[in-house]
């Protein structure tokens, strides 16, 4: 019978450790394939070495392996602390924790022997979706029942975006995978064409928005304010901040279509909607800024701090440069160019991964009983993370944008300027280059990973009582 | 009640705040996306737009278990110096087919909506096995083994096709029966490339160009 008054942490630190395990594989698949683009025979002629499986390996590893454990580590974690009771059905979560990575794993397997719908960041087949949307509403049970149970009266802020992560996807993961199966391995999409682009990137963009965006702001606004050791700079800007984003993520999606076969109106819809999208995304980052002002001190000694600062500088980045991208007489130039891959790893480097590295740091002496092995291998990490995501996002921001203009580049006779060929081989400097940051990148992961195995070697049992506060009238109080 | 005082019943009713989320984040996808897909001409095929051939759909599907399509785009955008570089702008009803949709969203090599008309089968046929011996610089894959499998070994294609016709596609009885012959004898490496065959082929003159 588990203890009622305490915490259930310990599928908390497995999922942290699945989570480590996947993004040293994930940006390993990724490195290798950015090597790939430089030394195109390094796949040896094998299948499951070939560019086109790894990628999808790569950011399957990454966004589902790495990022949702985290989520979920972290959902769990927070999501007893605000609540003020250990969570609801404990062995959900332990399915959870367990049936997530094996799907994961299976998954990648799958990828690799050719299993994909060619849907981007949906490419797992029927099989799969179908098991990865049981394991999500046992994710929704588990974080839903814990809320419902709560000793606090109000459910505090970092618990809306989680709840938002859980409710969103899982609307568009139905939606976006339904098909008619072929084979075990093969199905074909209920959509077709403009319809399955535009329901695509409905689901691709808003994917990124309320797992990369929206999930990961549920880790910030718990993690933050507890390392900051400081409440939320304010409250009502949380609330606007979160309705809007719920309500106008959702419209952007069509800016990944651009000047294709979909109605004007839709492409301009989704270019104003981006737009108006910089408001909450800024209104946020303005709000944990805000929340650290006063505790800068802290950064000189603190390295998961230093993260977590460093992750709201590139999420305040990445959400400008989208809505730049999406302004159409941009995208003109950008649009399948390497400047939207720069896009994308400026927010899933820097803001992605540094936040979750920020909070682990935090997170696991805390789990484990342990000060952490070495503060110093965790400075060199921020460095390496930091010197990695700045050389790959430049790189690839000389990359895109001159693909897009040599693309575009007519002579004064009106014919094109450059042949593709030639413009494909100039880029080889620049993805040489990437491939440096993303070796770079993950050899900071690696060190953290070594730095919590040393720790992890110190661990005491750890017992976290649920404390007897439950008087407090509003969950910020609590948390504060 | 001020607007605190109304939040506050959503932060303290998990219910309602489910509700209130699903509610504010399905309007999106109800103004813009549910019209899309009632809109029956975004999905009419233009009149030069046929279904893919028994062999010509195996090879479409080979090249989305390759992953062709996360560096190839198959659209070409109403601008002048796409038209230019690839051929005709791309049109929605030339897609009524295609499930997935391959337009991509990269271009690490050039765009295929059009390359049917460009290169000879034998051209292709190299140039899959080997890149690098007809282009030199080229960083794409070599895929030897599409030349070593069989198109079709576990006899699938009569299941695609059926499936593919109750999702609307209007093939025939007789294609359907006939397909098996069609493929029967043939490599993964022949279908890929009567795929690239057919690519633009439904390809309209570029009038109307926007830009």
């Amino acid at each position: 019978m588990p203890d009622p008054n305490v915490y259930n942490d310990r599928v908390v630190t497995v999922l942290v450790v699945l989570s480590l395990v996947w993004a040293i594989a994930g940006m390993g698949a990724g490195v290798f394939i950015a090597a790939e683009l430089v030394w195109p025979t390094i796949d040896l002629g094998q299948e499951w070495l070939s560019y086109g499986r790894l990628r999808t390996l790569h950011t399957n590893g990454v966004i589902f392996g790495f990022g949702v454990s985290a989520l979920m580590a972290t959902a769990f974690y927070s999501v007893q602390r605000t609540s003020h009771v250990p969570l609801f059905a404990p062995k959900l979560a332990w399915f959870c924790c367990i049936a997530w990575n094996l799907a994961v794993l299976l998954g990648g397997i799958s990828l690799l022997a050719g299993w994909t719908s060619g849907k981007e960041y949906a490419e797992l087949e029927w099989p799969f979706d179908i098991g990865i949307t049981i394991v999500w509403l046992a994710f929704a049970v588990v974080f839903f029942g814990t809320i419902a149970n709560r000793k606090v009266k109000a459910i505090y802020v970092s618990n809306w975006f989680y709840g938002a992560l859980i409710i969103v996807i899982a609307m568009l993961h139905v939606v976006n995978s339904m098909a008619i199966p072929i084979t075990i391995g093969k199905s074909y999409s209920l959509f077709a064409g403009a319809q399955d682009a535009i329901v695509q990137w409905w689901y691709g963009h808003n994917a990124v928005g309320f797992l990369l965006t929206g999930g990961f702001l549920g880790m910030l606004y718990y993690f933050l304010p507890k390392h900051a050791d400081r409440p939320i700079w304010s409250y009502r800007l949380s609330i606007v901040a979160f309705w809007a984003f719920t309500y106008s993520y959702i419209w952007a999606g069509p800016h990944h279509l651009h000047y294709n076969a979909i109605p004007e109106w839709v492409q301009s819809l989704g270019m104003v909607m981006s737009i108006i999208l910089l408001a909450p995304s800024w209104a946020t980052m303005v709000n944990g800024v805000m929340t650290v002002a006063g505790a800068w001190e802290k950064l000189k000694t603190d390295p998961a701090l230093k993260f977590i600062v460093l992750a709201l500088a590139f999420y305040g980045l990445a959400t400008f440069e989208g809505p730049m991208l999406s302004i159409k007489s941009v995208n003109v130039v950008s649009h399948f160019t390497d400047w939207t891959v720069g896009h994308v790893h400026s927010g899933a480097l820097g803001w992605n991964a540094m936040i979750t590295f920020g909070t682990f740091y935090f997170l696991v002496p805390r789990l484990v009983g342990a000060a952490l092995y070495s503060v110093r291998l965790a400075n060199i990490h921020f460095w390496l993370a930091l010197a990695g995501t700045m050389l790959y996002v430049l790189s690839m921001w000389g990359a895109g944008v001159s693909q897009g203009l040599l693309w575009l580049s007519l002579d004064e006779l009106g014919e094109l300027s450059y042949g593709f060929r030639d413009i494909m081989a100039s880029m080889t400097p620049y993805y040489a280059l990437r491939f440096v940051a993303g070796a770079i990148f993950l050899s900071g992961a690696i060190l953290m990973f070594y730095n919590f195995v040393k720790t992890m070697e110190n661990r005491t049992t750890v017992v976290r009582r649920i404390p007897d506060v439950t008087t407090a009238r509003s969950a910020v109080e609590a948390v504060a | 009640m001020s607007v605190l005082g109304l939040h506050r019943k959503l932060e303290e009713n998990a219910g309602l705040l489910i509700f209130g989320i699903l509610f504010v984040s399905a309007i999106g996808g109800l103004v813009q996306v549910l019209p899309s897909v009632f809109q029956d001409e975004l999905v009419a095929p233009t009149t030069e737009t046929k279904p893919y051939g028994a062999l010509e759909l195996l090879g479409r599907d080979i090249y989305i278990r390759e992953g062709c399509s996360t560096c190839h785009s198959q659209q070409v955008r109403p601008l002048l110096a796409e038209v230019k570089r690839y051929g005709p702008f791309s049109r929605a009803g030339e897609s009524a087919y295609d499930r997935p949709f391959l337009w991509g969203s990269k271009r690490t090599g050039p765009d295929l909506h059009r390359v049917g008309a460009k290169y000879s089968d034998a051209w292709q046929r190299i140039h899959l096995i080997d890149p690098r011996s007809v282009v030199p610089k080229s960083i794409m894959p070599a895929y030897p083994w599409l030349a070593e499998k069989e198109a079709d070994p576990r006899n699938t294609i009569q299941t695609r096709m059926k499936r593919l016709r109750l999702l609307g596609h209007p093939y025939t009885d007789d294609e359907i029966s006939n397909a098996p012959d069609l493929v029967s004898g043939k490599t993964e490496l022949d279908a890929v490339v009567a795929y690239l065959a057919v690519l633009g082929e439904a390809a309209g003159s570029g009038e109307g160009m926007a830009h």
